[in-house]
């Protein structure tokens, strides 16, 4: 059973179905013991970083999360979900995050030229950078859907791919056991699938 | 780098596509749900669903209709049409939309894109202007093209931007159904001032007006259009292949 954590941010209807599309039962859920008891957890997330960290920590969530990480259960973190797994973000302020994996969240328009659109809104495509084996059935160049005027600044060697927006962003990233997308796997036609797909075979 | 987007639009009543539609390969060419995976199938990078239902049973019907899809198709949907109140925007959210268009809705009361920025993100909160020239200028209209609210769009547009909405669908009623191109002069004024994706609407006639439109607007994020699409005039696969032969880029 897949885990997808319901904290109160954005909705989930789309991803529950992107998983079912595949053959995959999930559970969304915002019970702690779903979490332990799930093979693996999805943290998806839409909006701002500190609202959704506040809600994230205090809705109980949080501890479960980073026990199951440091037990070694696979973890994915979508688009803010993916920036949550973070140590911290910038947007509106300085926020804490989950710090499963070491690197902030800043504006794009820290790295990219200006007069590019904020967000970057659309198809984008991905350029591997270290093996990862979410991309198990994914081409080097396939497009990927994004919506986001933040990103992930970390070492290089957490990340598994990045986009091109007028400077490489980090489109996608990698501690063990612990995933994370910037982009919207569930909105990505049959590209996005086969990474979920992959997902669901890592081993655990 | 981003890629330039195509997006097909279904005008849904009671919970049926409206338009003529003309495709052979598909059993039940007005079925929203069918139609939109066929589209997802052929390369549309994107779906916009247009609520033209008046009626409330119609309305429980079209967001049945948008769940089923949201449950068979995966990319991004916009859902607009009838959208007044930041409850619409729960609807419509809930059942699978990414994001929404406001329209008249957002003439009628100036703090629903503040409101519903501020409750579901920028992200999600699209304008969608109808504007058309009179004596010089360009207006705003309401209520699907039929009422001048004599508001100037260009600095309008501008406002709905900086009140929230994290991209403009701009729908020129002068080029609208004529078949002769976009509204080139009308999107690069709009292009010029806002800094959020827009999407062209309106006009489009064949593969070579979006090839113009790609050119001469390079601010312009994506190109909509409906019966071209759905009469099968315009392929969207063959469309995509022009245009990266043009060495504009497209998802392919």
């Amino acid at each position: 059973m897949i885990a997808i954590v319901n904290y109160g941010v954005g909705n989930l209807f789309s991803l529950e179905s992107s998983f079912n599309a595949i053959g995959q039962n999930v559970t969304v859920t915002s019970l702690p013991d779903d979490l332990r008891a799930a093979d693996r957890i999805i943290l998806p997330g839409v909006g701002a970083f500190g609202d959704a960290a506040e809600k994230l920590f205090s809705s109980g969530l949080a501890e479960p999360l980073i026990d199951e990480a440091k037990r070694g259960k696979p973890i994915l973190g979508i688009c803010l979900g993916m920036q949550l797994l973070f140590t911290k973000s910038y947007e509106f302020g300085e926020f804490d995050g989950l710090n499963l994996i070491p690197g902030e969240i800043r504006p794009i328009s820290d790295v990219i030229p200006g007069g590019l659109k904020i967000p970057q809104m659309g198809w984008n495509s991905l350029t591997f950078t270290n093996p990862s084996p979410i991309y198990s059935r994914t081409p080097q160049g396939s497009y990927v859907y994004f919506v986001h005027s933040y990103a992930a600044f970390c070492d290089d060697r957490y990340i598994t791919a990045t986009t091109d927006y007028g400077a490489p962003l980090t489109a996608s990233v990698q501690n063990g056991n612990v995933y994370g997308v910037q982009y919207h796997p569930e909105k990505s036609g049959s590209v996005g699938l086969d990474i979920l797909r992959a997902f669901c075979e890592v081993k655990a | 780098m981003i890629t330039k987007r195509i997006i097909p639009c279904l005008d849904v009543r009671d919970g049926r596509v409206v338009k003529g539609v003309n495709f052979q390969d598909l059993n039940d060419v007005n079925s929203p749900v069918e139609l939109a995976k066929y589209y997802s199938d052929c390369g549309a990078d994107e779906l916009v669903f247009y609520d033209i239902t008046a009626s409330s049973d119609g309305r429980k019907i079209f967001t049945d209709i948008l769940r089923e899809t949201a449950r068979n198709v995966f990319i991004p949907l916009t859902v607009g049409g009838g959208i007044s109140s930041v409850a619409d925007f729960g609807r419509v959210l809930s059942c699978g939309a990414d994001k929404v268009s406001v329209n008249t809705g957002a003439i009628r009361n100036p703090g629903l894109i503040p409101e519903a920025a501020k409750l579901y993100g920028s992200q999600c909160v699209v304008i969608s202007a109808d504007v058309k020239r009179v004596g010089g200028e360009f207006h705003v209209f309401a209520r699907g093209g039929r009422d001048d609210t004599g508001i100037e769009a260009v600095g309008w547009i501008r406002r709905c931007v900086d009140a929230g909405a994290g991209e403009v669908v701009l729908n020129s009623i002068d080029t609208d159904g004529v078949r002769g191109g976009f509204d080139i002069e009308m999107l690069k004024a709009v292009c010029a001032a806002v800094n959020v994706p827009v999407i062209a609407s309106g006009g489009a006639g064949k593969i070579a007006d979006f090839v113009r439109l790609f050119r001469e607007v390079p601010g312009a994020d994506a190109g909509l259009a409906a019966s071209i699409f759905h009469f099968g005039e315009v392929r969207i696969a063959d469309l995509k292949r022009v245009l990266r032969d043009e060495n504009i880029l497209v998802r392919l």
